[in-house]
């Protein structure tokens, strides 16, 4: 794998900093995407934000690989205006405790992303300002990305309007 | 001008129900429930090419208390369906529905756990239209099933 040299310079800086954190790097289609490991995922973006100049975070997505260990992962999708380049950063949480530290003390624009990821998956977002969720009712119970929940819903989890209004009942 | 010239001094017999029928069936006014695709060919129908006026509904009103028709033409979610049946609550009789396109009548390719699948879950409709989205022409088809409707109905009892 021969990264082009920003990257190249930039992961060595990373590996430098945070050895044990950084799991894995690789590229696909030109993309650069690194795994870090969830306890320093803070201090990574912190690090590539103040030091590389990625100011801008384009997107934030998280995913079910519905996998025994570390099932659910979420991408940072960054750019840096400065050097004109795009990163991938992921990291990973279990099934059983879908926690995350809050990437809004960063980047604000976190904020809605992070309550999309968890409306859709149920990920806790750990420090997260306003963690309600963002398109489905406040009193739905499920979590509708994740790979178990059946395509239709769950028969009567969202209410249809009343066909008779006018009765008293 | 036309009709006086054509019976002279003469008059017609006609029955309450059908002179009503008539009325009612050639001004149905549409209620524009455009929610998706579907509703640019809704747009179309109204449009100078189709010209629905000739059928005196062109006449699209966007307030529901002016209407008689509702052309639900698109998806519709669980929760937009809450805004549509209050719309339709407030529509006052009688009134009658089109549900246009694949997604309107049965969820189309949006089986999803957020779209409901066919507006007749919580609509009465008269006429489903299919198509995604359909031409103008199968609205103005699924329009004159609905005057069919309208002309063969009875509102007026008859005295006993």
């Amino acid at each position: 794998m021969s990264l082009p040299e920003f990257f190249q310079n930039l992961t060595l800086d990373l590996k430098n900093k945070f050895a044990a954190s950084i799991l894995e790097i690789s590229d696909y289609q030109g993309d650069v995407l690194i795994t870090v490991s969830i306890n320093s995922i803070i201090d990574v973006l912190t690090f590539l934000k103040n030091e590389h100049r990625f100011i801008y975070l384009c997107d934030m997505v998280a995913a079910d690989r519905f996998t025994s260990k570390d099932r659910f992962e979420v991408i940072y999708n960054i750019i840096s205006l400065k050097a004109q380049k795009r990163l991938f950063i992921k990291t990973r949480c279990s099934e059983d405790n879908p926690t995350m530290p809050t990437a809004t003390s960063i980047w604000p624009s976190a904020n809605w992303h992070e309550r999309e990821a968890f409306d859709m998956f149920g990920i806790q977002f750990d420090g997260h300002p306003d963690l309600r969720r963002l398109f489905l009712p406040e009193d739905f119970d499920y979590y509708p990305l994740r790979k178990e929940f059946p395509l239709l819903g769950i028969p009567g989890s969202l209410p249809l309007p009343s066909t008779t209004p006018d009765s008293k009942a | 001008m036309g009709l006086e010239a054509a019976l002279g001094d003469g008059y017609l017999t006609t029955k309450i129900d059908t002179l009503v029928n008539w009325g009612r069936s050639n001004a149905v006014w549409p209620m524009p429930m455009g929610l998706a695709c579907c509703g640019i060919e809704m747009m179309a129908f109204a449009g100078p090419k189709y010209d629905v006026s000739r059928f005196g509904s062109e006449v699209f009103r966007f307030s529901p208390r002016q209407s008689d028709l509702m052309i639900v033409a698109g998806w519709c979610t669980y929760k937009m369906a809450h805004a549509v049946r209050r719309i339709w609550d407030q529509m006052p009789d009688p009134k009658w529905c089109i549900a246009m396109g694949a997604c309107a009548s049965t969820g189309g390719m949006h089986r999803s756990y957020g779209v409901v699948q066919g507006v007749d879950n919580f609509l009465p409709v008269d006429a489903y239209v299919s198509g995604c989205p359909p031409r103008p022409d199968a609205v103005i088809h699924a329009l004159m099933n609905i005057q069919e409707k309208i002309k063969t109905q009875h509102t007026v009892l008859l005295d006993d």
